[in-house]
């Protein structure tokens, strides 16, 4: 329980320093939202009042105390480039992303595992080099470029697939999934190699380890040694690795909704940058750092829970 | 099992090495066959599919909209008491008639008495009276401003507004235009915009698409087609692939890369993008307070070579602040003033005392890619005359407050077009004293000239003081002048009456399927 606390008091403490510097990254560029809103043809006290009327006007400290209250209070403001609620603008993208990151997670596990174990298992010299190499250059291949290459081949050269006719889960839940699926998959390939990696070098490790010879002496088969003794040992650095990983998947999004124009969170994020359209890239930078940090939390409570050793007290 | 298992491990390596051996393809283009037109298929419905570039992500309050993109679908949903026709033209809108009196002082409007916004409530004339006023204290454009304030007094008497004016405007009538006629009081335009024209506002879904549908009680011709979805796609490789694999059926501003990477049997149309490109130069700062250096560098570029080298020679030269489409004050002559001469150039620096070379930075907003790529031909043209330029990418926003407003800045290229739809929205910025006048460009007789030609009433003598302007920013070398972009159009197969208009706008409603094609 304490220990549960003690995590909340670093989320609230991790998200403060992340909405801070996100404010002040905004003081550093240069550019303002007015230039957006009144185009190039604007007069200059027609940008003055419009910087008033937003608060622009405002020391710095008076406006990050005046967003973090509202936003405490679950106003996240209007914004100026769409005159909506962020709120209401945010909903639906945080669907899309969140799809996409669990489709994403979920096709990562169901690959990687396996493949892992039957990468760490099979003992044949020139198959393991196989792997190896493989796995190696598949972990090098960026993700945006994973992307692009199917939006090519699936694209253009097959025509099985549309790039940019994304369909939204409001009209057609199953065309929704569907549009998501190579997205999903571009993110997904290099970290179920990555994973793969892992698993494999850890279950290596373990086979090698005493406790794996003393059941074999015993007469326990192969499999069964596997499957009860070597993977729980085995799975720990690899939860760990999940775990990051759903943290960057999350990030990963950003640049694969570019490469599929998928309009969710990321590419809202980059175009409210240009737009120096503040509070939403703000809403949405505690939105993304939310999300690391309780996916850490959770992976720091599965420890626990697969391996006993590790329980605090 | 586990021999399954491996065959299974076996495939999924064998698809990521084929996946990864893909990489060195991507340059091959593995043209389909040509013949898979969509036309074949059952007659369209009478829905279009458009694809555009950018969001809509300014407000849609017909006075607020700042983007080009933005006032290109919104043409289709508001109009003022008069709007532009294909040919530049001014014909009657929301008014029926338009009368001037001889010293262009007085203007008689009828307004139609059929008129009905898109909330269904008929437009009175204090529909439009509110119009004007909201216009003239609002608007994000200060040239339509200040046109308005020279309104001395506006009266309505019965289905007549007459206007009188402070002193003549002979482009008053494009300021007119630009008000777009709105209902009194209502205040949710920004996101649910209402006005008068073929199309109403249906929604927006923000980065996915914006949908008009027809406007079945507009006064005039009725649109043909019931639907039009926007759809937007930012990214230029996803937005060709949906064009070509006919899931749009109409996209401009197409490159003619994309042009000739078209295979689905598309109409391409090709017109003019309707700016004026150039080196825009800061006149104010050294090395371009010397007129031999910016003689120098456009004798050094060879328009033609860039045209041939980024648009395979489709755009039109353009030598002054003026593009083709204003076919009445475009001097053709001026594009030719400064003929391809690299030892001319390298004569004309060393006069200056440059003959060691010269060294300065163009500063380019990075998502207009026409541009980048025109810097970065120019860039190496100009290295053969002893001119090292060097590029600097900036975001669009950056490029907004440091060279256009804070006109901290050497070189930059980019496009400029007439915001009000008139020849003194490209000439009125080069004003020695004008706000916009980002080159910081200071000549007295084109103050002058420019001054006679606001004054005069009299169209033959503005037009050739207009024609002076053009001369004398040629002659002195203001910018280094390159052309107006060529836009090329595709459009599905069934598609007829699309129109370009010298103006960035794409009509909707002249736009219908000819299903016996």
């Amino acid at each position: 329980m304490k220990y549960a606390a003690k995590k909340f008091l670093t989320l609230i403490i991790t998200l403060f320093i992340v909405s801070l510097l996100a404010f002040l990254a905004f003081q550093i560029i240069p550019g303002d939202p007015t230039t957006k809103l009144l185009g190039t043809e604007a007069t200059e006290e027609a940008r003055a009042e419009l910087r008033a009327e937003l608060g622009l006007d405002r020391p710095i400290p008076v406006r990050y105390w005046d967003w973090l209250t509202s936003f405490l209070r679950g106003d996240f403001g209007e914004s100026y480039s769409y005159h909506m609620p962020v709120s209401e603008m945010l909903g639906e993208k945080l669907v899309i992303t969140f799809c996409l990151t669990i489709l994403s997670f979920a096709i990562t596990i169901v690959l990687s595992i396996p493949l892992g174990i039957l990468a760490g298992s099979v003992r044949s010299g020139w198959l393991d080099g196989l792997v190896t190499a493989v796995d190696q250059v598949v972990m090098s291949v960026p993700a945006f470029f994973i992307g692009i290459l199917s939006c090519f081949l699936f694209g253009i050269v097959l025509r099985i697939f549309t790039p940019g006719d994304f369909i939204s889960y409001t009209q057609d839940w199953g065309a929704f999934l569907g549009y998501l699926i190579l997205p999903a998959l571009s993110i997904a390939i290099p970290r179920i190699a990555m994973t793969v990696k892992m698993l494999r070098s850890a279950i290596i490790q373990e086979l090698g380890k005493d406790y794996v010879r003393t059941a074999r002496s015993r007469g326990g088969d192969r499999g069964g040694i596997l499957r009860r003794h070597v993977l729980k040992n085995a799975l720990i650095p690899v939860i760990t690795f999940l775990a990051v990983s759903a943290a960057e998947i999350m990030t990963g999004t950003i640049i694969i909704e570019q490469v599929f124009t998928i309009p969710g969170v990321g590419r809202l994020l980059l175009s409210s940058i240009s737009n120096r359209d503040f509070p939403v890239v703000q809403a949405i930078v505690v939105i993304m750092a939310a999300w690391i940090v309780l996916v850490n939390f959770a992976a720091d409570l599965l420890y626990q829970l697969v391996d006993p050793r590790l329980r605090l007290r | 099992m586990k021999k399954r298992i491996l065959a299974v491990f076996l495939a999924a390596a064998a698809l990521a090495c084929s996946l990864s051996a893909c990489g060195g393809a991507t340059t091959q283009t593995t043209a389909p066959s040509d013949e898979t037109t969509p036309s074949s298929g059952a007659p369209h419905a009478n829905e279009l599919n458009v694809g555009i570039a950018q969001d809509l992500d300014d407000s849609l309050d017909p006075y607020q909209m700042t983007a080009a993109g933005t006032r290109e679908v919104m043409f289709n949903v508001f109009e003022g008491l008069v709007k532009p026709d294909s040919s530049g033209n001014y014909v009657n809108a929301v008014a029926s008639d338009v009368s001037i009196s001889e010293d262009g002082l007085t203007y008689v409007f009828t307004l139609r008495d059929n008129v009905v916004f898109h909330n269904g409530a008929a437009c009175t004339p204090d529909d439009v009276l509110y119009s004007f006023e909201t216009c003239a204290a609002t608007s994000v454009n200060s040239a339509v401003v200040e046109a308005l304030s020279a309104v001395a007094s506006m009266t309505v008497e019965g289905d007549t507004l007459t206007m009188v004016l402070s002193a003549p405007n002979s482009d008053f009538l494009s300021y007119v235009a630009s008000v777009y006629i709105v209902p009194a009081g209502y205040t949710e335009q920004a996101t649910q915009p209402v006005g008068t024209g073929p199309f109403k506002f249906v929604s927006r879904s923000v980065q996915e698409n914006i949908i008009l549908e027809k406007h079945d009680e507009y006064y005039g011709e009725p649109a043909h087609l019931d639907k039009v979805t926007y759809k937007i796609y930012e990214d230029n490789t996803a937005l060709f692939t949906a064009l070509d694999a006919g899931a749009l059926d109409l996209v401009a501003h197409l490159t003619i890369d994309q042009v000739n990477n078209l295979s689905n049997g598309y109409q391409v149309l090709e017109g003019t993008m309707n700016l004026v490109q150039a080196i825009y130069l800061n006149n104010a700062v050294e090395p371009f307070t010397d007129e031999r250096v910016r003689q120098a560098l456009c004798y050094a570029v060879d328009v033609d070579a860039l045209m041939d080298f980024t648009a395979e020679g489709h755009g039109t030269k353009v030598g002054s602040s003026m593009y083709p489409a204003f076919t009445k004050y475009f001097d053709e002559s001026l594009a030719d003033a400064y003929p391809h001469d690299v030892e001319k150039a390298k004569e004309l620096l060393a006069e200056a005392g440059y003959e060691n070379g010269l060294s300065f930075t163009i500063t380019v907003p990075s998502n207009y890619q026409p541009h980048v790529d025109a810097a970065t031909v120019l860039v190496e043209q100009l290295s053969a005359a002893g001119v090292n330029a060097e590029i600097q990418l900036v975001d669009w926003n950056t490029w907004v407050s440091d060279v256009y407003g804070g006109r901290n800045f050497q070189a930059t290229v980019v496009g400029f077009d007439s915001s009000t739809l008139n020849a003194s929205g490209l000439l009125a910025r080069w004003v020695s004293d004008n706000a916009k006048n980002m080159i910081n460009y200071n000549n007295p007789d084109y103050d002058a000239a420019y001054a006679a030609a606001q004054s005069t009433v009299d169209d033959a003598e503005q037009t050739a003081y207009y024609k002076e302007c053009l001369k004398i920013l040629s002659d002195t070398a203001a910018n280094v002048y390159l052309q107006d972009l060529a836009d090329f159009v595709a459009l599905h197969p069934d598609l007829k009456g699309y129109e370009f208009y010298p103006i960035y706008v794409i009509d909707m409603s002249k736009l219908y399927f000819d299903t016996a094609a």
